[in-house]
């Protein structure tokens, strides 16, 4: 079942109950390019929906990762330390970032659905 | 993430051809230029095991013409520090354009050619970003007598990597015959190929001139060898890095000398003493008592990249230098990066902290090239 909604600025956010996994799309990892870092939140951090959550360091540059939802942070990819390319082999897989509980299921509506993503990015 | 604006770039003869093999097209120095092809990484490390094509045709080829070697060399010298009139027919020469400042204007390369006719014939390649602004130097400074004469739309191309000679071989006999640093004229099948032993990657390779109307034809010959893959900005500027090597606007510019540079090199032994370049008496000074600031190579711990701009900070957190490139060396495995440091702490085994987005990355200053230079001397 996938309920997985995209933001304008390429984060996903794969949802399962109150929970969602976030990382960023296949577009975008296409776009950055090799990723060599990833500097993910500290579990336990409380995060506005738009605050800068996570930064993604290609070898050109870094880019910020803003939070889909608002929430806490309750789990960090552990694996993206030694294996950040993981986020260009896997983004939607093994290349999560991290999880977060969600503190307002409405803060998904306005975010994009696998369709409208794919046409936004076409 | 948005894509480079197409718009108003200039295009190099091969601009087709890097679109055919999927080149990802950005904007510098005004030029539409292919950043990477299957990815900056697979690149940089294709040019240190094997051989990669990089196009530099955005680069500025001028050739200088005067009555004789010395006349030419003698007048050039008066803009540059290194030593021209020594250069024997077929060397070329690292240098930098000065102010009177002492500032660099830009970094070069100048060539002596060996073919018959050329007597007083001075061959330069500046910097895309830059070549207008040297032209114009050259054409005010230099007197009417010296030509100055520009070949923007000539292309030029880097066959850099251990492979690349055994490549080269197969089409020029060159590679058994130009040690680094020097240059010739050849055939390959049928173009005139102007090929110099140099290049900016710390590997062996080869930097081909040739005209426009046979850039694609040479690029696509060369690319057909099972050791060549086309490389892009991306990877030359992580290679240049590692090899310990500056890009001018970042690591050097019009208010840095070259002394805190680490480019002394670039400025010939005997005129260290003899000045007769622009600035000479400040640079000179700086030689004598120091530079205050110098440029040191740092690696860093972790895998984050430190990068151009990032303050390097004291124990007390005050900043004292400053990033001028950094990402992460791919060769090396770890971020590496430039950095202007008061020049007590440009020693090397010195532990400095750089900030990162408000956190402090921990690093060691490194003998340069972070890599070793496998230039091939015959």
């Amino acid at each position: 079942m996938s309920n997985t909604h995209y933001t304008e600025d390429h984060e996903y956010i794969a949802v399962d109950g109150n929970t969602g996994t976030v990382g960023i799309s296949d577009y975008a990892q296409n776009q950055l390019g090799d990723v060599v870092f990833v500097d993910v939140p500290e579990v336990g951090a409380k995060f506005s929906k738009g605050d800068e959550v996570a930064v993604v360091e290609s070898v050109k540059a870094a880019s910020e990762i803003y939070a889909p939802v608002s929430g806490t942070v309750i789990a960090v990819n552990e694996k993206l330390a030694d294996e950040p390319g993981l986020v260009n082999s896997s983004p939607a897989g093994d290349g999560w970032f991290f999880k977060i509980e969600i503190d307002d299921a409405g803060d998904l509506e306005g975010l994009m659905s696998e369709d409208a993503y794919k046409a936004h990015t076409a | 993430m948005a894509g480079a604006s197409n718009e108003n770039l200039q295009t190099t003869p091969l601009n087709d051809t890097h679109i055919a093999w999927g080149g990802r097209m950005v904007g510098f120095a005004g030029f539409s230029m292919p950043v990477q092809y299957k990815g900056v990484i697979a690149e940089h490390e294709q040019t240190r095991s094997s051989a990669s094509l990089f196009d530099v045709s955005h680069m500025g080829q001028v050739i200088v013409t005067g009555p004789d070697h010395e006349t030419t060399a003698q007048a050039l010298e008066s803009l540059m520090p290194g030593d021209l009139v020594g250069l024997n027919p077929g060397e070329m020469r690292y240098t930098l354009l000065l102010n009177d400042q002492g500032g660099i204007e830009d970094d070069l390369i100048v060539t002596r050619p060996i073919e018959e006719g050329t007597d007083g014939v001075l061959m330069i390649v500046f910097n895309a970003g830059r070549k207008d602004h040297d032209v114009a130097i050259l054409r005010e400074k230099l007197d009417p007598s010296i030509k100055v004469e520009t070949f923007w739309d000539k292309a030029l191309m880097a066959l850099q990597g251990p492979k690349a000679a055994s490549v080269l071989a197969r089409y020029c006999d060159l590679p058994t015959k130009l040690s680094f640093m020097n240059a010739a004229a050849t055939k390959i099948e049928g173009m005139d190929v102007y090929v110099s032993r140099s290049g900016y990657t710390g590997e062996d390779g080869f930097e081909l001139s040739v005209e426009a109307k046979d850039a694609v034809k040479l690029a696509q010959l060369l690319v057909g060898n099972d050791e060549v893959e086309p490389a892009g900005l991306g990877a030359r500027d992580s290679l240049r890095l590692e090899a310990g090597l500056c890009l001018y606007g970042h690591d050097m510019d019009d208010h840095r000398d070259p002394i805190s540079a680490g480019l002394i090199f670039a400025i010939g032994k005997g005129r260290r003493v003899e000045g007769g370049f622009p600035g000479a008496s400040t640079i000179q000074k700086i030689i004598k008592d120091g530079a205050t600031q110098k440029r040191a190579g740092v690696r860093f711990e972790g895998r984050m990249p430190v990068r151009e701009g990032a303050e390097i900070v004291d124990a007390d957190g005050n900043k004292i230098g400053v990033v001028t490139s950094g990402t992460f060396g791919p060769t090396i495995g770890a971020p590496v990066a430039f950095a202007y440091v008061p020049a007590d702490l440009a020693k090397l085994g010195t532990e400095l902290t750089a900030i990162v987005r408000g956190k402090p990355v921990k690093g060691v200053v490194e003998k340069l090239p972070f890599t070793p230079a496998n230039y091939v001397r015959l």
